[in-house]
């Protein structure tokens, strides 16, 4: 046995925000407790009974003093609410230029694939100062990524993706908790986010086994399925082309407009009849259950990969 | 009992315990005050069979790497433990035992208005029970009491279905229950007994029973599609199946956040009772604590979404149930304050059951307050699914509505056995229950802010001093929960007589003789002035 902190470490951006209004509520815990019990017991002492036959007035009540204290609870709550939905609405999309990292939950591990290839099990290296996105999905029933370090959590479900993102601030290894029930062995769904030194990151990038990246592995799923007989490249072929595709607004045959985010995308390969592209007809087939997760996401990679070729350059790519 | 039968000089006259004998008057009976008892003794034992698995859980968490089972049959206890405690032990509690005895007593009527519909809500209730104690030995289940999917519908293959059905079929004993207080409550009523005179636990009963009606179908229906996945694989809610993973969660917690307040407003009704009772005086602001019983019903309905703020729901949903999440804090406040505003200029003593309903005040103003840093959207993303989520709900739950029970067991146990039982131990267990409580789940709030998710059967080593912190203090609390046990049962036979109104309190259920006859008054009562007149007559008579 060890001693025990009374704080979990501080080791994001948004960490020590987050920590203030927990003190903030925190300290209205405190005074509200101290406030009733203390007053509770005043009064049972001062106005214990002291001889049977006792029989205190009749008090009706009071609208002046019920007005107060609907009035400043409301107003304590209301500066609570504020404080706390305006943190959440900061944290809620990354900045952009974060890295992206896939994250596969499945009973009882994770799955880690960074864009360049490699491949982790249990273990997220990241670089310090770095804001890190992460896009994740589970492969079975609902798992939840925590890391208390950071002070974010999400969960991570079959058939969609979440998302979350982090920037650290401090090196090191922090936990990674799975925090939604999953089965038998979900006390044992651990991991660590380690992070490291940019250029100690660098060489962790380069070092170990190098894997084929996720877009050239997409390249190779996509050629395999088949996808390119029909997505041709100057539209025009039975399906749309995927040129340019990515992230960009896309009409639909009822109307609608949607973005083609990795949720659309990954909608129009499991369900192709539920968004069909405007001036197309729903001839794709599904590909539900044929493909893995991980396979998904890399088939995804590719289509950004696709989708950068002919639009605006945005990074040019990675070093 | 036996004393009193063989001197027949002293024998007690006819009640409603001594009316008839035998098994079958007990099982046959269609009086509500029998029934009661039914409830008392089956909800009495779902408590000890839900305890022992808490007792287990608590040896086995001492140490980080698992005491004493295999996480499979950890997963299996606490499943069982939240299942039993909740559908079986706590939404029963108050309503089936006290109110099912009190609510004609109150109202001046001879019984509720369908007491054959009472009697087989009992039979409906331990049919559940045993489909759930038939899984159990069966196998168990390995869900949570929360049962998501898809975990429960497609990937579980234990006794999920045995369990949803037990619990679907005990739904129904909470529908029947409520119905029945409903319509007893509108059209029963003794004359003379507007709604605003009323005593609080009324409300309180009325306001649960609007929740039972219309919240239980919900459950049965979600538990129903539940079973329907499990068994023949209609994709409902797993995705493989070309379902929804998150419906689940909306369609049980619309059901399930309600349920709270099935079992914390009626411990605020026994509160309510015993404060005026032992303060001699009205209860504070009278009219806003009953509307704040319905306004907490209706609310508890619209928030069911803060149980998911972390399942990627568009974020103006978080927004909105935060919103309404925080207001529902707010009639809790209000109530707060009411009660500690009766004690004003009051004449308080300090009775067992009065110490009873200072714990619960103290337990449920924790546990609301820490309820603010879950409706806080910042901070719920960080405590969700921790130990902090723990903690806050068993002191709601455990310290609110299982300290107003026993608060309302003591303060009406004369009136239902007709015997005293020893104030002193009583004070006494209250004492512990307090302090063993708080013992055992303070050290959870810091377990859940420092990261240990909630549901681990084993965990890192540095968690360790908080749990086994945690598995002293239940001990002591289970030590508390057991001296009641013993003194109340040692009291129906040797405890001294009871007196009709041996706490000089108002209410019409005291001006019948302990325990009441059968047909509870001889005359029904005419009521002339509101709830709660403690002050000299002619003093309240404003």
């Amino acid at each position: 046995m060890q001693s025990f902190p009374f704080q979990p470490e501080q080791a994001s951006t948004i960490a020590r925000s987050v920590d203030y209004l927990y003190y903030f509520i925190t300290a209205v815990t405190l005074f509200s407790t101290a406030l009733v019990f203390s007053t509770i017991f005043y009064f049972m002492i001062k106005y214990r009974r002291r001889s049977p036959d006792e029989r205190p007035k009749a008090i009706e009540g009071s609208l002046p003093l019920e007005v107060l204290w609907t009035a400043i609870p409301t107003l304590i709550v209301a500066v609570i609410f504020v404080w706390g939905s305006s943190l959440y609405f900061r944290n809620a999309e990354p900045p952009a230029g974060a890295m992206e990292i896939f994250v596969t939950g499945k009973q009882w591990m994770w799955k880690i694939e960074h864009p360049e290839g490699q491949r982790e099990i249990n273990e997220l290296h990241v670089p310090l100062g770095r804001p890190v996105k992460l896009t994740m999905t589970s492969e079975d029933v609902i798992h939840d990524f925590f890391v208390p370090a950071f002070r974010v959590k999400k969960d991570v479900l079959p058939g969609r993706y979440t998302t979350l993102w982090f920037e650290p601030t401090r090196v090191g290894t922090f936990h990674l908790f799975c925090a939604q029930y999953c089965g038998a062995f979900h006390a044992g769904m651990l991991g660590s986010v380690i992070v490291l030194e940019p250029d100690a990151y660098e060489r962790w990038l380069a070092g170990g086994v190098q894997g084929e990246s996720m877009e050239a592995a997409g390249q190779k799923i996509f050629q395999q399925s088949g996808c390119g007989t029909c997505h041709l490249a100057d539209g025009t072929g039975p399906g749309p082309t995927l040129l340019g595709l990515y992230g960009q607004p896309v009409r639909l045959t009822n109307g609608q407009t949607v973005t083609a985010d990795d949720a659309y995308i990954r909608e129009s390969i499991v369900l192709p009849r539920a968004k069909i592209v405007l001036g197309y007809t729903p001839i794709m087939p599904s590909f539900q259950g044929q493909l893995t997760e991980e396979q998904m996401t890399n088939v995804i990679a590719y289509i950004r990969l696709l989708g950068q070729t002919q639009a605006k350059p945005k990074e040019g790519g990675k070093p | 009992m036996s004393t009193a039968t063989l001197e027949p000089r002293v024998r007690a006259p006819r009640n409603y315990l001594n009316a008839d004998y035998g098994i079958r008057s007990w099982l046959l009976t269609q009086d509500h005050k029998r029934i009661a008892l039914l409830y008392l003794v089956s909800v009495t034992f779902f408590f000890i069979i839900g305890g022992s698995f808490a007792v287990l859980m608590r040896i086995h968490l001492v140490e980080p790497q698992g005491a004493l089972v295999q996480p499979e049959t950890y997963n299996k206890l606490f499943t069982l433990h939240g299942v039993v405690m909740i559908f079986f032990f706590l939404i029963p509690s108050i309503p089936a035992v006290l109110g099912n005895f009190l609510v004609p007593l109150m109202i001046g009527a001879r019984d509720l208005a369908f007491p054959r519909l009472n009697l087989l809500s009992w039979y409906i209730y331990i049919v559940g029970g045993l489909f759930t104690l038939y899984s159990a030995m069966a196998g168990g289940v390995d869900t949570g009491w929360t049962f998501y999917t898809p975990y429960s519908s497609t990937y579980s293959n234990t006794q999920v279905t045995a369990v949803a059905i037990g619990v679907f079929i005990t739904g129904f004993s909470s529908i029947l229950t409520g119905l029945n207080f409903i319509v007893t409550i509108h059209k029963m009523r003794a004359p003379g007994l507007t709604w605003f005179r009323m005593p609080l636990f009324l409300w309180a009963m009325y306001a649960t029973s609007i929740i039972m009606v219309l919240g239980t179908p919900v459950l049965a229906i979600t538990l129903f599609l539940l079973a329907l996945e499990h068994l023949f694989h209609v994709g409902i809610f797993s995705p493989a199946l070309g379902g929804d993973p998150l419906l689940f969660q909306h369609l049980f917690w619309f059901y399930s956040h309600p349920a709270v307040y099935i079992m914390i407003l009626p411990a605020m009704g026994v509160v309510s009772e015993i404060i005026a009772c032992f303060s001699r005086k009205r209860i504070f602001g009278y009219k806003v604590v009953a509307f704040s019983s319905v306004a907490i019903a209706v609310l508890g309905f619209l928030v069911w979404g803060h149980h998911m703020f972390v399942t990627g729901q568009s974020v103006y949903a978080g927004l909105i149930f935060s919103l309404l999440s925080f207001l529902v804090a707010i009639p809790s406040a209000i109530k707060v304050f009411n009660w500690t505003s009766t004690l004003y200029q009051g004449s308080i003593s300090y009775e067992a059951p009065m110490l009873y309903a200072m714990g619960f005040i103290g337990l449920f103003t924790m546990g609301g307050l820490t309820g603010l840093f879950l409706a806080s959207l910042a901070t719920d993303v960080h405590l969700n699914g921790t130990y902090f989520i723990v903690a806050h709900f068993h002191y709601i739950m455990v310290g609110g509505a299982v300290m107003g029970y026993l608060g309302g067991i003591h303060f009406w146990w004369p009136k239902i056995s007709g015997r005293k039982y020893p104030n002193g131990w009583a004070a006494l267990a209250a004492a512990i229950i307090f302090i063993g409580f708080n013992l055992t789940f303070f050290p959870q709030f810091l377990l859940g802010y420092l990261g240990m998710p909630r549901r681990y059967a084993f965990y890192p080593a540095e968690f360790q001093v908080l749990n086994v912190m945690s598995s002293a203090g239940a001990t002591v609390l289970g030590v508390g929960y057991l001296i009641p046990l013993v003194y109340l049962i040692w009291s129906m036979r040797y405890g001294p007589i009871a007196e009709s109104n041996p706490w000089g309190a108002t209410g019409l259920e005291w001006q019948t003789a302990s325990p009441p006859p059968t047909e509870n008054f001889a005359e029904i009562p005419v009521v002339t002035e509101e709830a709660y007149a403690y002050a000299e007559k002619g003093v309240s008579g404003g």
